[in-house]
């Protein structure tokens, strides 16, 4: 599986991988939308509203899941130097920020209806905010640097700092009061979600996590071609 | 397995990690109060140096049977079970603020028992179900 990752082979295979998971996406993606916005019941206080939810939980998961990934591949990359691992990391980043802005956006269109206002700045929210300052500068640094070694270690050290924050961001709800509500999924007790609620959810996590396979392969691809291409050059 | 240059980066990437975590902690120690949004009844009860002149927010549960409606002003006590805080408040509510719900109110006391609100926020807790379940549940409890 992870030889597909690497460098000559990923050009000719990601083709027919994208194909078949942009057939995946369609499909999680109708069923997780008629599911979420027709199918599946309203809430008990929150009515309606709580349809939001499909979309913000999992874009808040796979924001905070990417910068996981961002940050253990930029401590791998300063100890162990491996080249492949920049290019991963960068490629990650696109479908992180694009995440973490979207939880952002619909955490406040859930907000004001529920809590009264659009946005408050309690912990959960502000070190949410922080995740997505972390991943424009992460982007920035490789978009503005154009030494790659220099914008490789400036990134890894962005990288480093925001795994920092995640720690933060999973339980300001739980170490601070917080407008937020605490977690409704953990890994060591049930979760507070009716199955009726719960099934969609996971659907449409699966969905956002095949966009964002997709987003990443497009990009890694990309850099791939760049990356060969720069080093063309300097033989020359 | 891993070579000396990798052992040494790793060593003081492993150092400046540390520092940094301490630090991190530190901030948000003598941050404290900033990073906290709401304080409860029992946290102002128990606090000897409250302000009357700055703003602050209280949290908790809207004490059932509380809430009394005079044209446009309304009154209610926050509890956290164990003290209580009067609250009047002018304006509109949002939809979920409602008797036994949890609450955050900001504003300013005029003692520890009393405070006039200028927001009033609804926070919701991390239970989701659908009308007929929450129903079956209430039946099952009484």
């Amino acid at each position: 599986m992870l030889k597909k990752l690497f460098p000559n082979k990923i050009i000719s295979q990601s083709t027919n991988t994208l194909n078949y998971l942009l057939i995946l996406l369609l499909v999680f993606f109708i069923a997780g939308i008629l599911y979420s916005l027709i199918f599946s019941p309203p809430d008990y206080i929150q009515g309606d509203s709580v349809r939001i939810m499909y979309v913000h939980v999992p874009s808040s998961f796979i924001a905070v899941g990417c910068f996981g990934l961002i940050g253990i591949g930029s401590i791998i990359n300063l100890i162990f130097k491996i080249k492949i691992v920049p290019l991963l990391t960068k490629s990650i980043a696109p479908a992180g920020c694009l995440f973490s802005l979207i939880s952002i956006v619909t955490g406040s269109l859930w907000g004001k209806p529920t809590w009264g206002i659009w946005w408050v700045w309690d912990a959960r929210l502000t070190s949410m905010l922080i995740l997505l300052i972390f991943y424009i500068f992460y982007i920035m640094t490789w978009k503005y640097v154009n030494d790659f070694e220099k914008a490789n270690k400036i990134s890894s050290a962005i990288g480093i700092l925001g795994l920092i924050n995640l720690p933060v961001i999973k339980y300001s709800v739980d170490w601070w009061n917080t407008l937020h509500q605490p977690s409704s999924i953990s890994l060591t007790s049930a979760p507070t979600i009716h199955y009726t609620m719960l099934v969609p959810l996971i659907i449409m996590f699966i969905g956002m996590l095949i966009y964002s396979a997709i987003i990443f392969l497009m990009k890694y691809k990309v850099e791939i071609m760049k990356f060969k291409l720069s080093k063309k050059k300097n033989y020359k | 397995m891993l070579g000396k240059k990798a052992k040494s980066r790793l060593f003081i990437l492993s150092a400046i990690l540390t520092l940094l975590l301490i630090l991190v902690y530190i901030i948000f120690k003598s941050l404290e109060d900033n990073v906290i949004y709401f304080l409860s009844p029992t946290e102002i009860f128990n606090k000897s140096n409250i302000s009357v002149e700055k703003k602050i927010r209280v949290g908790g549960l809207v004490k059932v049977n509380s809430i009394q409606k005079k044209d446009k002003s309304i009154d209610f006590i926050i509890t956290d079970l164990k003290n209580e805080i009067i609250v009047s408040y002018q304006g509109i509510v949002p939809n979920l603020f409602s008797e036994g719900k949890g609450v955050v109110v900001e504003g300013k006391l005029k003692d520890k028992k009393y405070l006039i609100a200028n927001k009033i926020l609804a926070k919701h807790d991390e239970n989701y179900m659908p009308p007929e379940v929450s129903k079956a549940l209430e039946q099952s409890k009484n």
